[in-house]
């Protein structure tokens, strides 16, 4: 079984600017799978290539097999993308869009797939209303529902809830864990790390179009150790021996708040003990896991956990 | 190439589509526009002018007013669309699909024919009322036509593709399109012209559209409609290439 996108040492220059520097990847059948970075890390770069948007300089991509660039019908079939730009056609209705998309991928009577593609996606009321006078949630979901007509194994969403409400986040990932479940592979991009944290198996770090972290999610979490202890001194200073511990000062621009690292549960009452053994009187306590945001960041930052 | 794909058909019914969705810009107004040159130079110049014996200023002027349409029409049809899919980034959707280059190009040139042949058509009819028109030549007026439209379909996609804004897309509809159509012979027998302008007309290929489209009604022509057919079919087959390769290359679309 081939996998659903095989990414070999791709390069891509923009004049000086490197903006993919020999990525490989494999993305197997079914993963749901994370494609992280900051602004500028190539992420975009990455889906355009593999959408066939933007050819590469060096290296090949295959989807299902078929080679973007020298087998781009077969591969491009295999494919749904949702761009990240909020784009439409303005002459035209919402079903006439997902019409027309469909009979670009060769599907005539897709009638019942658009019907139940609009209803996962709440567009049916909007399915005869002109693409100008829906809102950008509403555009939003009809690139989703573009993406989706010809039932693509692989589903490539890049930024998919940017500047959205919670209903269509909520709409929007019930609709994709469900393709997900039925083994459709999806590939996702988001700068919402929760989202991604709660939907991907597998994510890959990028940073200066490098892959910088690539593991499971379960693994990538598992990396940086331990919680944190956010406290909010009301009287008191933090004892000389717990300042070791400080993971953030001046939390929230207070001095008198401090984020701790802890290993585990057990090490909370000892630092608790020594806090009212110092006089101080702890008006706020809040326990951290960490999250993908904190290793996105320390990866980011040092390159590695 | 497959004229038959629901790839192609699909695009051809969507570019055919949007035209017709604002007709009242894309086909009404030309027409207006033809009827008033037509009034206009019709009036101004009837009984003065006599290009063709036999042949009132009028009646000879209907034919290239058609045909100026068709083209104008065809060329602005391709490059249009092509310019507002592009700035408006819905592009995408046409270069995400699993369509050939030739699928494409054919798609948009077919559509630039139909409404080139729609205005044309409409333009005829309108216009007709003020002349005594003969058809010499039925078959000659269709292949002029249909080669004609083709042709600036073509030079559309490829203007489309090329220009990046719009003042780059006005640039060669009025630098290029504009001066080619009115030097053809439309308003005025090429032989009627200065030793140099007449050669300039030899090597524009609009002028054989004209001329051989002008062909079918009357019977005569600047020149033998043959050596107009060659060239225009010429022409066709070298703008297809080229705009067949600039799809391929992915040229200004596919970075």
């Amino acid at each position: 079984m081939p996998a659903a996108i095989q990414i070999n040492h791709v390069e891509k220059s923009y004049k000086s600017l490197k903006a993919l520097g020999g990525v490989s990847l494999t993305i197997e059948q079914g993963e749901f799978f994370g494609l992280l970075g900051p602004n500028g890390a190539g992420k975009t770069t990455l889906i355009s290539t593999i959408a066939g948007l933007i050819r590469p300089d060096a290296g090949s991509i295959q989807v299902h097999g078929h080679d973007v660039v020298t087998d781009f019908r077969n591969a491009r079939r295999n494919l749904g993308v949702v761009p990240q730009e909020l784009v439409f056609d303005p002459f035209f209705t919402v079903r006439e869009t997902l019409r027309l998309q469909s009979g670009y991928f060769g599907l005539k009577k897709n009638d019942d797939w658009i019907d139940e593609v609009m209803a996962n996606l709440d567009l049916t009321n909007k399915a005869d209303t002109n693409m100008r006078a829906l809102s950008g949630g509403m555009k939003r979901r009809v690139l989703v529902a573009q993406a989706l007509v010809h039932k693509p194994p692989v589903i490539v969403l890049d930024e998919p809830t940017a500047g959205v409400d919670v209903e269509l986040r909520q709409t929007l990932w019930k609709f994709i864990s469900r393709l997900n479940r039925e083994g459709h592979t999806v590939v996702l991009t988001t700068h919402y790390l929760e989202e991604a944290q709660a939907m991907c198996q597998r994510v890959a770090m990028l940073k200066l179009g490098q892959v910088v972290a690539l593991d499971t999610m379960n693994k990538l979490l598992r990396r940086v150790s331990g919680s944190q202890l956010n406290v909010h001194l009301r009287g008191g200073a933090l004892p000389e021996e717990l300042k070791p511990l400080i993971a953030h000062e001046e939390h929230n621009g207070s001095p008198h708040q401090f984020s701790l690292r802890v290993n585990d549960y057990a090490e909370v009452e000892p630092i608790l003990a020594r806090l009212r053994e110092a006089g101080a009187v702890i008006d706020e306590m809040q326990l951290q896991q960490a999250d993908l945001e904190d290793i996105f960041i320390q990866i980011m930052e040092q390159g590695t956990v | 190439m497959n004229f038959l794909s629901v790839g192609f058909q699909t695009l051809f019914y969507k570019e055919t589509l949007r035209f017709w969705k604002v007709a009242t810009q894309t086909v009404a107004a030309p027409i207006l526009t033809s009827i008033l040159y037509l009034l206009i130079f019709g009036h101004v110049l009837s009984g003065h002018v006599e290009v063709y014996p036999g042949v009132s200023y009028t009646a000879f002027l209907v034919p290239g007013l058609v045909m100026m349409s068709v083209l104008q029409n065809a060329v602005a049809n391709s490059s249009s669309s092509l310019i507002q899919s592009k700035i408006t980034g819905n592009l995408v959707f046409i270069l995400l699909p699993p369509l050939s280059h030739w699928e494409i190009l054919s798609a948009y040139v077919l559509a630039s024919v139909v409404r080139g042949l729609v205005v044309g058509l409409g333009v005829f009819l309108t216009t007709a009322w003020f002349a005594h028109l003969s058809f010499v030549a039925p078959l000659w007026i269709a292949v002029f036509a249909v080669l004609g439209a083709a042709i600036l379909g073509t030079f559309g996609v490829i203007a489309g593709i090329w220009s990046e804004k719009f003042d780059q897309l006005a640039a060669f509809q009025n630098f290029l399109i504009m001066p080619a159509t009115m030097l053809s012979g439309v308003f005025y027998s090429i032989h009627s012209l200065p030793p140099f302008w007449l050669a300039v007309s030899h090597v524009n290929p609009f002028f054989y559209m004209i001329d051989g489209f002008r062909y079918g009604f009357f019977g005569q022509s600047d020149v033998n409609p043959w050596t107009s057919l060659v060239v225009v079919a010429a022409f066709c087959v070298v703008l297809a290439a080229l705009a067949i390769n600039l799809l391929s290359r992915g040229y200004k679309l596919r970075h």
